[in-house]
């Protein structure tokens, strides 16, 4: 569904942050991606987007090849981009409204985009939060608000830039089982092993501008901590 | 920072269609602004602390808005009535009170307290959401309205970012002082904050960008005019009516 290819990339006045890098996304995959600080994993997703331009390289949506900013309306219908911070996803007053809002820009009716946004609530056990004021929700809350107002475009691939940072265990499961139950293709940023073993089949790595396929079997050792740990013992 | 909190949920006033109270809070204020007599601007703060009234907004929440006001205006009482030419009416040393000056200062006095007080109601009375469907409803310019969300929105942003900032310095060890480490500290805050509201800016963009943004911003809500509206629209043009007759015929 998304092909990269030989895409490179650098910020101005900076040195290069992607170099010839190829990725694609099939139907279906679950994809996890992971890496250093600054390794330009954010700027990847802004480039799919069609919000950063690359310097290099062309880019296959949907069997389609999209390069200028009319190509990516289409793309952006049908990708939908959940962001790192949800101040900045989250700018109408209202929940039911910044839900409503890509509908609307989709050209529904009123009526239309507020049954959407109301189902998409519900889907994700957020019922009753429609006239809530987005600013005063809790960082919880926002997380899955946000994800509310990108699944309420109906996309067909998901791109989730770092979706756990900030939340407590008990929200990260939820957010792992929506994510379980979601009938999409997804490419998911995290910086944590756990999350990403429950939530993709694939983990890739973005290193020195490439990524790099990560599906071996390692078998390594792990520094843990448990009681009576002073006596001789082995684990199964 | 916009406090909506300690404020009646409900009154008459807070019934009526935003839109009738916009116009006709717009139209008062007009009005009062290019008024002279005395007899129509006490008429009219009267009118405005009747309003105040009806909207059940406590005393105390109404003097601590007009307060900001008041000192405003206490500038120009320091100063009109010395520089406005007239009958002398007092004198502070070498400088000489008017009759005029004094009357003048006074004027402004009342007219800013009864366009404010009137303001005040339509504040306290409307939730901030509804004032920018109403101005939308009203046909006010696309961009001033968005200006007016974005406001509203991202206000409780850029100060939760200003008292992150603030803390850190504080447990740095940071004391604000008359000196030049000072000023120097307090301009890169304030730098700071507008870079990162610049950059907050451009991540809300194009996070609306994604999600379909084409320059239209859509409003869910609907408004619906009632009995009620009619009613006081009516009851308070007869009574602008009677300001503008007082004013222009100068009987009084």
């Amino acid at each position: 569904m998304i092909h990269l290819k030989d895409i490179s990339f650098g910020y101005p006045g900076g040195i290069s942050v992607l170099d010839q890098l190829n990725l694609s996304l099939r139907a279906g995959d679950r994809t996890g991606l992971m890496g250093a600080n600054g390794s330009g994993k954010t700027t990847l997703f802004h480039i799919i987007m069609g919000l950063l331009k690359p310097s290099a390289g062309s880019i296959e949506i949907f069997g389609k090849p999209v390069r200028a900013g009319k190509d990516f309306e289409e793309v952006r219908q049908r990708v939908g981009l959940l962001f790192q911070d949800a101040d900045d996803q989250l700018f109408s007053p209202t929940v039911l409204e910044d839900v409503a809002f890509g509908p609307l820009n989709l050209g529904k009716s009123k009526e239309e985009a507020k049954t959407i946004a109301q189902k998409t609530l519900m889907s994700l056990g957020l019922t009753g939060f429609e006239d809530r004021v987005t600013h005063k929700l809790s960082g919880g809350e926002k997380r899955l608000v946000s994800l509310a107002t990108v699944l309420a475009m109906e996309p067909e691939v998901l791109l989730l830039d770092e979706p756990t940072t900030g939340l407590d265990q008990a929200t990260e499961k939820r957010l792992i089982e929506i994510l379980k139950g979601l009938d999409l293709s997804y490419i998911l940023i995290s910086h944590s092993m756990d999350f990403l073993m429950e939530t993709s089949q694939t983990i890739m790595c973005l290193r020195d501008g490439k990524v790099l396929l990560d599906d071996q079997s390692i078998p390594h050792t792990h520094v843990h901590v448990h009681r009576h740990g002073r006596y001789v013992h082995r684990h199964d | 920072m916009i406090r909506e909190g300690f404020l009646p949920r409900d009154s008459v006033i807070h019934r009526l269609d935003p839109r009738v109270k916009m116009v006709l809070v717009s139209v008062f204020s007009v009005l009062v602004a290019i008024s002279k007599q005395f007899s129509v601007l006490t008429l009219a703060l009267a009118l405005g602390l009747f309003v105040t009234l009806l909207a059940r907004i406590p005393l105390a929440e109404l003097i601590r808005r007009l307060v900001p006001v008041n000192l405003f205006i206490l500038f120009l009482w320091v100063f009109l009535p010395f520089s406005v030419e007239g009958r002398p009416l007092f004198s502070v040393g070498p400088l000489v009170g008017t009759h005029a000056g004094v009357l003048y200062a006074l004027q402004i006095t009342v007219k800013s307290n009864a366009i404010v007080a009137m303001l005040i109601t339509l504040v306290a009375s409307t939730s901030i959401l509804t004032l920018g469907h109403a101005m939308h409803e009203l046909r006010v310019p696309q961009r001033i309205v968005h200006l007016f969300f974005f406001t509203y929105r991202y206000v409780h942003v850029i100060r939760r970012e200003y008292l992150r900032l603030v803390s850190a310095m504080k447990v740095r060890g940071f004391r604000a002082g008359t000196n030049m480490h000072t000023y120097k500290s307090i301009a890169h805050l304030v730098g700071m904050l507008l870079v990162r509201s610049s950059e907050r800016a451009e991540r809300v963009q194009k996070a609306m960008l994604c999600r379909g943004f084409r320059g239209q911003l859509y409003s869910l809500s609907a408004f619906s005019v009632k009995k009620g509206d009619v009613a006081s629209t009516i009851v308070m043009f007869a009574f602008f009516l009677v300001l503008a007759i007082l004013e222009w015929t100068q009987i009084a």
